[in-house]
């Protein structure tokens, strides 16, 4: 049994990563590996990165294509796609964030873990409201991988 | 209680209503039912178990479970949980005593309809919007407003576009409600309460408040009567503070009121995840959830959603007991072992003053039983549930079924076993051009919906119950 179906956290072992060159000019991380009837992800991408066999397949995304523009971040039902983008010791991550109160842009915020662990601060740089909100932060490099969530203090 | 700010939800709280409960005067908001603004007021005894007195609590919230009868207006036995509150209503306890003065002085009306829908939820409205097209249809439900359960579901959908893939299951509720009120006649706040075969299909519906009696006539019915939460077994498990998750669902996310500061939910399958995460959405802690089986059951996005939050989800746990003064203070929870056996020494208090059951739906299916139409127990569909044919029809002729009544399933097959319902009952009355194309596109999307990892026990289930019905009409598939 893999772990994220006895405890909901996925390995980065158990996802098909960007290299180093995607992440420079910022690419779509989905975690999504469990097959479950869904497709929006597929119809939300403007340039045909994102692919599936049927509507029960994984997604698969075309790192050669995709441009981190996030369309689907806040389509995903799942609310399981990110963006990162690599500059130098930084990160930007894209997250889908449905709570209340929404950060503000500048605002500084806790980045938390897959588990909902607290691992370092973030800044907010960017709030695109949409049917889910949309938020970019900054941290660095080393958590781009760790940070899926932030905690609004 | 009343929730005031939410990320996904408006509240409209515009006009304050005064209404008596036991002599004393309460506020509520026009749009409350009865025990939710009672549950506002932090009531939550609403009656009390016929022999033992014992208090029970707030737990559907659909109708289903009897927890919340109260008196009404003098009127004994009225389901709060669905029934609006209105200006100087008079809301009493229960009485156990019955007599004949306690039954006020009814209107009957005739109605009749070439097809009637018993539920709006998203199967009774597709299969409403499907067939109004050539029919005269009446669609029934015994809540103030349409759209069954999608009312409470603030997540986007799954699926694919067709099925409304990425909208959430409120605005689904507020596209298909336009849809039907458009074309089909609509019967609110009644409840029906029998069938009988007259040569033709005869319907008694009754709206309790209104005091009136409807007896419909129909050419052809669809039950679409969704489905009823399950209930567990152990010490305090009828407390008030343990709810059904659907429950919860409807004071929260219709309603607007917190059930409470911290709740622990039992079950790990779909409902009990986005249970958690609506619970967080709406400004309350959550303990933990604890799934007995080894493995989380619902969607591993779902589970995502709320570990992120820092919600523990422990598997292969279970609830012992819950325990508390009149109302849910903790529970104790215990790990099992791969005999579902509890392990020694695993006993652990959780702290929390109220518990959600996500273990499982079953199938409500009185009242298509009340046809004659054959049922059968399958365990793949949650239970008993009525034989029927690929076409959605009953052993009855005439008699239609569709949605989780007919086998606990997703919202997005509900539709589309409502439009074969609908179409199959239309074409079978009036004949319809362009059945065949049509019915073959929706048998098809339901198939793809039925392939993968998820849609294996559907799929077993209506093989089950479509193999079933065919050995019980004595012919063969093709014949």
């Amino acid at each position: 049994m893999k772990r994220w179906e006895k405890e909901g956290i996925v390995e980065i072992t158990d996802l098909s990563l960007p290299d180093k060159k995607h992440l420079k000019k910022g690419v779509a991380i989905i975690e999504c590996v469990q097959e479950i009837p869904c497709n929006p992800c597929v119809d939300a991408c403007p340039f045909n990165a994102i692919s599936m066999e049927n509507i029960n397949a994984l997604p698969l995304i075309d790192y050669e294509k995709c441009v981190g523009c996030g369309k689907c971040v806040g389509v995903c039902p799942g609310l399981a796609i990110f963006v990162i983008k690599i500059i130098g010791d930084n990160a930007l991550l894209t997250l889908p964030y449905e709570f209340v109160p929404l950060p503000e842009e500048g605002q500084i915020v806790k980045a938390l873990d897959r588990e909902g662990k607290e691992i370092c601060n973030a800044v907010v740089k960017k709030l695109k409201f949409g049917k889910t909100p949309v938020v970019t932060v900054e941290l660095p490099a080393e958590y781009a991988m760790e940070a899926r969530n932030i905690k609004v203090v | 209680m009343r929730i005031k700010e939410h990320p996904i939800l408006n509240f409209d709280r515009r006009k304050e209503i005064y209404f008596y409960y036991n002599g004393k005067k309460i506020k509520a908001y026009e749009g409350e039912t009865i025990a939710s603004a009672l549950h506002a007021e932090k009531v939550k005894v609403l009656s009390r178990s016929i022999k033992l007195k014992r208090p029970r609590g707030f737990f559907c919230g659909i109708g289903k479970c009897s927890s919340c009868l109260m008196k009404v207006n003098g009127i004994p036995n009225v389901r709060t949980c669905i029934t609006l509150v209105r200006e100087g209503m008079v809301v009493e306890d229960n009485d156990m005593e019955l007599s004949e003065k306690d039954y006020p002085e009814c209107k009957f009306e005739k109605i009749e309809c070439e097809i009637a829908i018993v539920g709006g939820g998203p199967a009774g409205l597709s299969a409403g919007i499907e067939a109004s097209e050539f029919a005269d249809v009446l669609v029934i439900d015994e809540n103030h407003c349409l759209g069954g359960q999608l009312i409470k579901q603030t997540h986007k959908f799954f699926g694919s576009k067709e099925e409304k893939a990425g909208i959430r299951g409120i605005e689904i509720a507020k596209e298909l409600e336009k849809e039907a009120v458009k074309n089909c006649r609509v019967l609110l706040n009644t409840s029906i309460i029998g069938y009988y075969d007259r040569g033709y299909h005869f319907l008694v519906g009754v709206n309790k408040i209104e005091r009136v009696v409807y007896e419909i006539k129909a050419n052809k019915i669809i039950f679409t009567t969704g489905a009823q939460e399950n209930m567990l077994v152990f010490e305090g498990n009828d407390l008030p503070g343990v709810y059904g998750a659907g429950g919860v669902q409807t004071l929260m996310n219709v309603y607007g009121i917190k059930p409470g500061n911290k709740g622990l939910i039992v079950g790990a399958g779909n409902v009990g995840l986005i249970l958690a995460y609506q619970l967080l959405q709406a400004g309350v802690d959550v303990a933990c959830i604890v799934e007995a089986m080894p493995r989380i059951g619902g969607y591993f996005v779902h589970s995502a959603k709320i570990r992120r939050c820092g919600i523990p989800i422990y598997t292969s746990h279970s609830i012992k007991k819950a325990y508390g003064n009149g109302k849910v203070e903790g529970a104790v929870i215990v790990e099992l072992d791969e005999n579902w056996s509890i392990i020694d020494g695993s006993e652990k208090k959780i702290s929390c003053d109220f518990i959600c059951l996500a273990v499982g739906l079953t199938p409500s299916t009185r009242l298509v039983t009340q046809t004659g139409a054959e049922i059968s127990f399958i365990n793949e569909a949650g239970g008993w549930v009525a034989l029927h044919n690929e076409y959605m029809e009953t052993t009855k002729k005439g008699i239609y079924v569709a949605g989780d009544s007919a086998n606990i399933e997703e919202a997005s097959t509900a539709m589309i076993e409502g439009k074969i319902a609908g179409l199959h009952a239309v074409n079978s009355l009036k004949g319809v051009s362009d059945f065949k194309i049509k019915i073959e596109k929706y048998l098809k999307k339901i198939n793809a919906f039925r392939q993968g990892f998820f849609g294996s026990r559907p799929k077993k289930a209506k093989e089950k119950i479509i193999e079933e019905y065919y050995e019980k009409m004595g012919k063969g598939r093709n014949s």
